[in-house]
């Protein structure tokens, strides 16, 4: 399979989600009135707490923002281009899929990329603006941290495909995956700094949370942002994010093979 | 009034009638209980994290926050259940659906509140109302005490009713824009957890005079745990909760009736 | 005590628009004024089975949301056993039934017999009224076998015929049918209209049809009201309907060998292919003389008769181009 056609995959669903026009602007509305609760409550923490995790308020508040702009670029809460995969599980047109010489990983994977890239620059940066209106904000700390952040969305969202891909994947062997789904997102929410940021999560619960792929999600970027790590501290949670994207991109295809076995087997 | 009993024996015959539909398969729905607790209950698991790291948010100690949070979320889980339905307006539109309720000899609210009724709602209830009973312990309670406490969650209860109701009205004019109403709906829960001094004054007077969700549980916990307003408002508004309620009832009835006319009227 | 004598359903130049946005450019949008309905009249009395006709877009389905409280007038006046549809909605619906021939009014994941039973509740019928219909109608529409069947499991045919019993089941006076027979095969095409002229007979329902199937219309109707572009155009009976609309019906004669275009009186010869040729003759004649006729004639192998379309019959009325 050629780049050009990844390409193609990625910017038809780059304008596949741009006509949702009406439900991105709500979107942004709610984004921003749930940045503007949780300013206020991380303000009220750190007052109480100055120092809380390391962070400052300032930092408290950026990261809240930074969490509502990556919220859907990283589909938190479910959906993107997985959900395709999903539909065409259940009614068993993903039989067909199966047969065909593409690379079904890396064709959703681009389309998912495209939706991504829709999602930052209309709910990621519309937030943020709101934001830095709103609120007093931090920016990157130097060029090289811009950069880095830069560099790790992309993968925060591969990294999220690769477990949405797989709970797509449940279908396959489970009638109902609504379950796995539920407990996914509950997941999600906790484990990537979304609900309340890792660094807050007391002893153990805290190095378990920063070990797991969720914290790939918003942490580690809104880290890099924040300037909470430097040098080669920045490869090394840019080198965390990949090595769990290869981690789990293998299970998706282990999973995707032992699938494709099922469907041929026993007809799906 | 004889109406009204009416009417609750019908909405309880529908309701029923999925219930019973859902239990057939048994063990998918208690799990979908037991995760929808556990999702709901991701908040609640956030401010005790938040508590391991200060002793006060805003002036209020951790069993005051936590007495806040069950209130409103008990509140929030009453009217979901009831009538959550109604989230599901834009699709009866788009499917036909509404018009075949209209041909019935019932309320079309009504049909649209029952319609798909599940208990599943109940595990955001189950678990607030746990951590509230905690924090309970630590009120010092009295007749009039219970009283207001009861009435808290029945208003708190109609106060999200009505917002439920009012912002699904968007529904009848755009089916894209639904993310809106849950900066109202969700929005308010996730506001009404902390104590609102950790808001600036002009959004807790709008609160509590333009989108009444304060009476949800702030000024009827301000009385449970024997506080002064710290924002100085007059203390007779801790026992106004049922008004609120009553007035934003009335309001989300009114706007109903002219969505549906409009509805009638325009034929979209 | 009414003094005037009023029909069951009474329409009175009713009128219809729409106003649609639409996206003419990036921006820019233009609105156009659509009027689905235009000066409507016509009355049904208790008892009439009425076939409501018309080709599609024509405002069939606004005309029945009109008369069912979905959908309020523009202008003129519609009134429904004395009742106004919308002001009057609740208490109007418990004395009509509505078959919408697409979608289903049952409850899509519950059985059948879940979807009959609540329907007892929010009607209030009395419950022995109740199962006396039921039984009845589920013996005389073949569904006993399939009361614990979820809905969504039905085929097209059952899942129509438990929309009818669901529509009947409180003993309405008036029936609103639209597009019942889509889809059915002959045999329960044939079932249902046979049901539905026994009920209208036994009962007195007032039966209000919209279909395209003009065998539909045969079966059941003795006045058919066509509409065209939002108006009536014609309102009277079958017949008067062919004879007004000139529409022929088609004679297929299958001669044994070929032969020169057949001429016999009441009949025009359009096509020749072969040994087939295809005569036309007015659609109120019938055909038993012409048959006579051209078999004493000619040696015939075989006939048929083909029925001409509601489009046709419309497009007739009209004696202009084909829209």
């Amino acid at each position: 399979m050629s780049l050009g056609l990844y390409v193609a995959v990625a910017t038809r669903a780059f304008r596949r989600y741009s006509t949702y026009r009406a439900a991105t602007l709500a979107g942004v509305f709610t984004n921003s009135v749930f940045g503007v609760i949780y300013s206020y409550a991380y303000l009220a923490l750190w007052a109480a707490n100055p120092d809380a995790g390391g962070y400052d308020k300032v930092d408290a508040v950026t990261f809240v923002w930074l969490g509502q702009a990556l919220l859907m670029t990283v589909a938190l809460f479910g959906g993107g281009a997985t959900e395709d995969l999903a539909e065409r599980i259940r009614t068993g047109d993903v039989a067909i899929d199966l047969y065909r010489p593409v690379n079904l990983i890396g064709w959703y994977l681009a389309s998912d990329l495209g939706r991504a890239a829709y999602h930052l620059v209309s709910r990621g940066v519309a937030p943020m603006l709101v934001g830095l209106l709103l609120f007093d904000l931090t920016l990157p700390v130097s060029p090289a941290h811009a950069v880095a952040f830069a560099v790790s969305l992309p993968l925060a969202v591969t990294l999220s495909f690769a477990i949405r891909f797989l709970v797509a994947c449940s279908a396959f062997w489970l009638l109902d995956s609504s379950g796995v789904r539920v407990a996914t997102m509950g997941l999600s929410i906790f484990l990537s700094g979304m609900l309340l940021p890792l660094v807050l999560f007391p002893g153990a619960l805290g190095t378990v949370a920063e070990a797991l792929p969720f914290a790939g999600y918003v942490q580690v970027p809104a880290d890099i942002w924040l300037g909470r790590h430097d040098g080669s501290a920045i490869l090394l949670h840019l080198g965390f994010q990949v090595v769990w994207i290869v981690v789990l991109l293998g299970c998706c295809t282990a999973v995707l093979r032992a699938a494709t076995r099922k469907v041929v087997v026993q007809g799906g | 009034m004889a109406d009204a009993l009416v009417l609750t024996r019908r909405y309880v015959d529908i309701a029923s009638l999925w219930v019973r539909a859902a239990w057939v398969y048994r063990t998918s729905f208690v799990t979908l209980v037991v995760a929808n607790g556990l999702l709901t209950g991701l908040d609640a698991v956030a401010i005790f994290i938040m508590f391991s790291q200060l002793d006060q948010l805003g002036g209020f100690s951790l069993h005051e926050v936590a007495l806040l949070y069950g209130a409103s979320s008990i509140g929030l889980g009453i009217a979901d259940t009831l009538i959550g339905s109604v989230e599901r307006i834009g699709e009866h539109i788009r499917t036909g659906r509404l018009d075949q309720m209209l041909t019935k000899p019932l309320p079309l609210l009504l049909q649209v509140c029952a319609d798909q009724f599940t208990l599943r709602r109940l595990g955001r209830i189950t678990q607030a109302s746990i951590v509230f009973a905690w924090a309970a312990t630590y009120v010092d309670w009295t007749p009039a005490r219970a009283g207001v406490a009861v009435l808290m969650v029945l208003s708190g209860g109609a106060l999200f009713f009505g917002l439920f109701v009012m912002f699904s009205c968007i529904q009848f004019v755009t089916k894209d824009a639904t993310e809106f109403s849950n900066a109202f709906t969700y929005g308010g829960a996730t506001l009404t957890q902390y104590p609102l001094t950790i808001f600036p004054r002009e959004l807790m007077r709008s609160l509590t005079f333009v989108v009444p969700v304060a009476f949800v549980n702030w000024y009827p916990c301000l009385y449970l745990l024997g506080r002064d307003d710290p924002w100085g408002m007059p203390s007779w508004l801790q026992f106004c909760s049922p008004l609120a309620a009553g007035a934003m009832v009335g309001v989300a009835l009114l706007v109903w009736r002219t969505s549906v006319r409009h509805y009638t009227s325009t034929g979209s | 005590m009414p003094l005037i004598d009023v029909p069951l359903i009474d329409v009175q130049s009713l009128e219809r628009t729409f106003v649609r946005r639409k996206r003419a450019g990036a921006v820019r949008r233009t609105t156009e004024t659509v009027r689905a309905v235009h000066d409507l009249s016509f009355g049904i009395e208790a008892g009439e089975m009425v076939g409501y006709i018309g080709p599609n877009g024509a405002g069939k389905s606004t005309t029945i949301k009109m008369l069912t409280g979905i959908l309020v007038p523009t202008s003129g006046r519609v009134t429904v056993a004395g009742l106004e549809p919308q002001r009057d909605r609740v208490e109007l619906a418990r004395r009509i039934g509505v078959v919408f021939g697409q979608r289903t009014t049952l409850w899509w994941d519950l059985p059948l017999r879940d979807s009959f039973d609540l329907l007892q509740k929010i009607y209030r019928t009395d419950p022995a009224r109740h199962r006396e219909n039921l039984d009845r109608f589920l013996e005389l529409l073949d569904l006993h076998e399939l009361l614990d069947t979820p809905v969504r499991q039905l085929s097209l045919g059952q899942r129509m015929r438990g929309d009818i019993v669901a529509a009947l089941l409180h003993d309405p006076e008036i029936l609103y049918l639209d597009e019942p027979t889509i889809g059915l095969d002959v045999v329960s095409k044939g079932r249902l209209r046979e049901f539905l002229r026994a009920l209208n007979k036994e009962r007195g329902t007032t039966l209000l049809l919209t279909t395209h199937d003009l065998q539909d219309i045969e079966a059941l109707c003795d006045r058919v009201i066509v509409i065209d572009h939002g108006t009536a155009v014609y309102d009277g009976d079958l017949a008067g309907l062919h004879q007004r609309g000139g529409s022929t019906r088609t004679l297929v004669v299958d001669l044994v060998d070929e032969a020169p275009p057949i001429d016999v009186p009441g009949a025009t010869t359009r096509r020749v292919e072969g040994p087939r040729q295809w005569l036309s003759f007015p659609a109120d004649a019938s055909a038993a003389p012409l048959v006579a006729a051209v078999a004493a004639a000619y040696d015939v192998a075989d006939l048929s008769i083909q029925e001409p379309a509601i489009e046709d019959v419309i497009r007739e009325l009209y004696s202009g181009p084909p829209r």
